[in-house]
């Protein structure tokens, strides 16, 4: 989540997001219009993914032999749920190309990156798809869907997503426990009110500081807020990195240390949030189990 | 009043300003806690709550990191100009906050300072060491002001990239954002770990420099006439070389580059202290440690919530003053 | 008492020999004039002889060997004044004049009623007074270098070695300055200075060594080491020697004809 948010993703403005959204669909609609009979015939049978949140629903939805390749990140487990099953995919890099190379009949892509890489593949002539950063639960069903119908795989999708809603239901069925649940990323940031996070955080029955402190979006959280505001749990994001970087020094600050020590402070590794799919409901999961233990001490 | 009464006033109301910038440092952050209160709190028990925890371990070792910072770069930068005898000579101008900064980008992006931590005071210390070499041997082959400059230009552009090569390369995604970081530095969020890192090699430094006072009043007529007044050039040399190294680059190590402070503070202080380089240390020192804790006062009420980098505002700052400063140099420039 | 005594003095500037086994002495009493062409090694000697640059050779200072004394000890026998004029930072005249004293205080020790007694007399020998707190960077070229002079004075060192002193100054200044020196050889002091203006050092000075090539090729009475065969072996040119007002004249008229020179002779 903390990359998600802090370096791939860019976080949008509601309205822009909304607007590119809307945009988006007309689009599908207007394709979907156009090529409906094309594509009911023949769903693609060759597709190269190259966004590791692409990677993973198309891994989550594609038929057998109908996904020839993910992006490198796909099995970066620090990054990707599914890093096991990305072994069985052609890696690729997101550079035209290498793309090109594997002659595919469909390309996926994140709207945020590999911008260059895309309009050089539409201008190739292959059919490319975008999808959006999410960043709500009804994103993740309007990707699955949408995934779902690219690929030719409705039913797949419709179950996918029946299994995530019953799930939700399952967590929304026990009582809140109306605990406040601090978001502390690297770099000091943290995820507010229009974020997916801040969905899961609700999900799981739990009250964002970021909504007090009036933080929206993924903006930062100072250090001396996190203190002063003495969160019931603190959730973090450690990456497990092959070198440190500045940007976790937040954690082995003493203030943190001292806030934290023996207690409330609760690890959701960035692979469930970076990406909106189901498996993010497993965040969710983590935090309502911590808030539960936290309550038994 | 006479001259020695005038100077001891100057050092006596730098102190206060020093002193009301320092507790001033203490009261802003992005938790509104009142003035009472945090001065209390700083007093409290650790244990007595997050007010407690607020102010002495976040504000406390940032207002004292940023005391001991500003002082370094404010002393440094005068026995900088004293020794060089050159108004444009500071830290950073000099490539030698740069390449302090590379050595503690190795030291910390490499993992090393994790098992040994006093690794990255001293990396830091390395890279400084190599850029004062660097820049006392072009000076001292008959270098020109220019001369000392565009060395120091050469080392600080070499230093930047290899500090970008070093983060971009790491398997860390975050080190290539914190580039910036290194370059422009910043006081956020530092810790009494940074304090006691850093503490002691500033410390040292200082008292390096504070002794080379003397003999910069005498280089002020030239080496040879300094060398013929019983001056040991090379034990001042090793003096302001390890001085400057040692607390310029347990500074950097801890809070990153900071620019311009050495270049304009001793520049503005000297004619309150009729020119006299042994006088222009102390007053420099406390004018840096006001100056730097004003800048970081500054960027937490311009920007709260925005990390704004420190070396933004003393460059914005800074630069204007530097471009001035060649402007009315540029005769004996070239 | 032998003040300063050089024997086979060798020195080098990159790689260049400038020195080829220079020995002198000078002694209490003496105004030594150091007279040769551009070139001869006179800077280097005087520098060589204070040990501000790497040279072979024996050098001692009051019967003492120079390489054993400290840079301190140096300090308070023999008082330098370099030929640049460097005045490094806008200081007042009264500060520059008192660095003078630095080798006679401890570290950090201010100056003392004695200290002040000398920066006062040297300030009045070189009529400061006035300048006294003036920027010392904002004077004329002659003012500054009297302002510098003081300051070596100030030192009160028993030997005073002065590069070019007289380069910059108007005739007046010279005289005045020549005279200053002689009567501080009068007192019991030895100076040397190196000299351009041949009739100044043949008038005023005690004594001649003439530099040539890193060699001395006469040191004596000005009248024995200035004759006009020396002048057009070593100047190359042809001059006019007088006897005017109770001192000699030395007036260079023309270039020595290319036949009648010696020089160039290995």
């Amino acid at each position: 989540m903390r990359q998600g948010r802090a370096i791939r993703q860019r976080p949008a403005s509601g309205a822009r997001s909304f607007a590119r959204r809307l945009a988006l669909a007309a689009a599908v609609v207007f394709t979907l219009a156009d090529a409906a009979p094309a594509i009911a015939a023949q769903p693609p049978h060759r597709v190269v993914s190259m966004n590791v949140c692409t990677d993973q629903l198309a891994m989550l939805l594609a038929g057998e032999g109908q996904l020839y390749s993910v992006s490198y990140l796909a099995s970066d487990p620090s990054a990707s749920v599914l890093a096991g099953e990305a072994g069985r995919y052609v890696v690729n890099h997101g550079l035209a190309e290498e793309v090109f190379l594997m002659s595919p009949d469909l390309v996926i892509a994140g709207t945020y990156t590999t911008r260059t890489t895309v309009a050089l593949l539409r201008r190739l002539g292959f059919r490319v798809e975008e999808f959006a950063p999410v960043n709500s639960f009804a994103d993740i069903r309007e990707h699955i869907t949408r995934m779902g119908e690219i690929l030719g795989r409705q039913e797949k999708a419709a179950e996918l997503i029946a299994q995530m809603d019953a799930e939700l239901a399952g967590l929304s069925a026990q009582p809140p426990s109306r605990k406040t649940v601090a978001l502390y990323y690297a770099n000091n940031y943290t995820s507010g009110a229009g974020t997916l996070v801040d969905e899961t955080v609700k999900a799981a029955g739990l009250v964002n500081i970021a909504d007090k402190l009036d933080l929206q979006g993924t903006n930062q959280l100072p250090l001396e807020l996190l203190v002063l505001n003495n969160p019931d749990l603190i959730v973090t994001s450690e990456g497990e990195y092959a070198a440190p970087a500045l940007a976790e020094q937040g954690y082995v600050h003493p203030a943190f240390k001292a806030l934290t020590a023996g207690r409330k402070a609760v690890n959701v590794p960035a692979k469930y949030t970076i990406c909106g799919a189901p498996f993010t409901l497993e965040a969710a999961r983590i935090m309502r189990d911590a808030a539960q233990e936290g309550k038994a001490q | 009043m006479s001259d020695t009464a005038r100077y001891r006033l100057l050092l006596i109301l730098l102190a206060a300003g020093a002193m009301i910038l320092f507790v001033l440092s203490l009261t802003v952050g992005p938790a509104a806690i009142g003035f009472g209160d945090s001065i209390a709190a700083l007093f409290d028990r650790k244990e007595a709550g997050p007010l407690a925890l607020i102010m002495q371990e976040i504000r406390l070792p940032r207002a004292i990191l940023g005391l001991m910072i500003g002082a370094t770069l404010g002393l440094s930068g005068a026995v900088l100009q004293g020794y060089l005898r050159n108004p444009l000579a500071e830290p950073a101008l000099l490539g030698i906050s740069a390449t302090a900064s590379l050595g503690a980008v190795l030291a910390i992006y490499t993992g090393f300072s994790l098992v040994f931590p006093l690794g990255l005071p001293l990396a830091a210390l390395a890279g400084a060491v190599v850029a004062v070499i660097v820049v006392q041997a072009m000076a001292g082959m008959r270098g020109g002001a220019l001369t000392i400059i565009l060395a120091g230009v050469a080392l600080s552009s070499l230093a930047a990239a290899m500090t970008s090569l070093a983060l971009n390369l790491s398997p860390n995604p975050f080190a290539a954002l914190e580039i910036m970081f290194w370059m422009l530095g910043s006081l956020t969020d530092r810790s009494m770990t940074h304090v006691w890192l850093a503490a002691p090699f500033m410390v040292v430094g200082w008292a390096m420099l504070a002794n080379v006072g003397r003999s910069l009043d005498t280089l002020t007529l030239g080496r040879d006439a300094a060398a013929s007044m019983g001056v040991d050039l090379r034990r001042v040399q090793l003096l302001a070389v390890l001085g400057t190294a040692a607390s310029v680059g347990a500074a950097t190590a801890v809070a990153g580059a900071i620019g311009f402070v050495g270049l304009v503070v001793p520049h503005l202080l000297r004619p309150f202290v009729g020119a006299r380089p042994s006088r222009l240390l102390p007053a420099s020192a406390l004018g840096g440690a006001s100056v730097l804790l004003a800048a970081d006062i500054l960027v937490r009420v311009i920007a709260p919530g925005k990390d704004l980098k420190l070396g933004v505002l003393t460059a914005i700052v800074g630069a204007p003053f530097f471009l001035w400063l060649v402007y009315r140099t540029r005769r004996n420039l070239l | 008492m032998t003040l300063l005594s050089v024997k086979g003095l060798h020195a080098s500037l990159g790689g260049k020999p400038v020195l080829n086994g220079v020995s002198f002495s000078v002694g209490e009493g003496e105004f030594v004039g150091l007279i040769g062409p551009n070139g001869a090694g006179k800077s280097t000697l005087l520098r060589a002889a204070l040990g501000l640059v790497g040279a072979r050779g024996e050098v001692a200072i009051a019967g003492q060997d120079a390489a054993a004394m400290t840079a301190r000890e140096r300090a308070r026998r023999i008082a330098y004044l370099p030929q640049e004029r460097e005045i490094g930072w806008p200081v007042s005249v009264e500060m520059v004049v008192s660095l003078g004293r630095a080798p006679h205080r401890p570290a950090f020790a201010g100056l003392d009623a004695a200290d002040r007694a000398r920066i006062e007399e040297a300030m009045g020998r070189m009529e400061l007074e006035e300048f006294r707190r003036r920027p010392a960077t904002e004077l004329s070229g002659g003012e500054k270098a009297r302002v510098l002079i003081a300051r070596a004075l100030a030192q009160d060192a028993p030997l005073l070695l002065a590069d070019e002193p007289t380069a910059g100054l108007d005739p007046s200044h010279q005289i005045t300055l020549m005279r200053l020196f002689a009567e501080l050889a009068r007192e019991g002091r030895g100076v040397v200075a190196s000299l351009h203006d041949l009739s100044l050092a043949a008038r005023w000075c005690t004594r001649l060594i003439l530099l040539d090539r890193g060699t001395i090729v006469a040191d004596g009475p000005p009248r024995e080491v200035l004759t006009r065969e020396r002048l057009r072996s070593v100047y190359g040119v042809e001059a006019h020697l007088a006897e005017a007002e109770g001192g000699m004249l030395v007036v260079p008229l023309d270039m020595a004809a290319p036949e009648l020179l010696v020089r160039g002779k290995p």
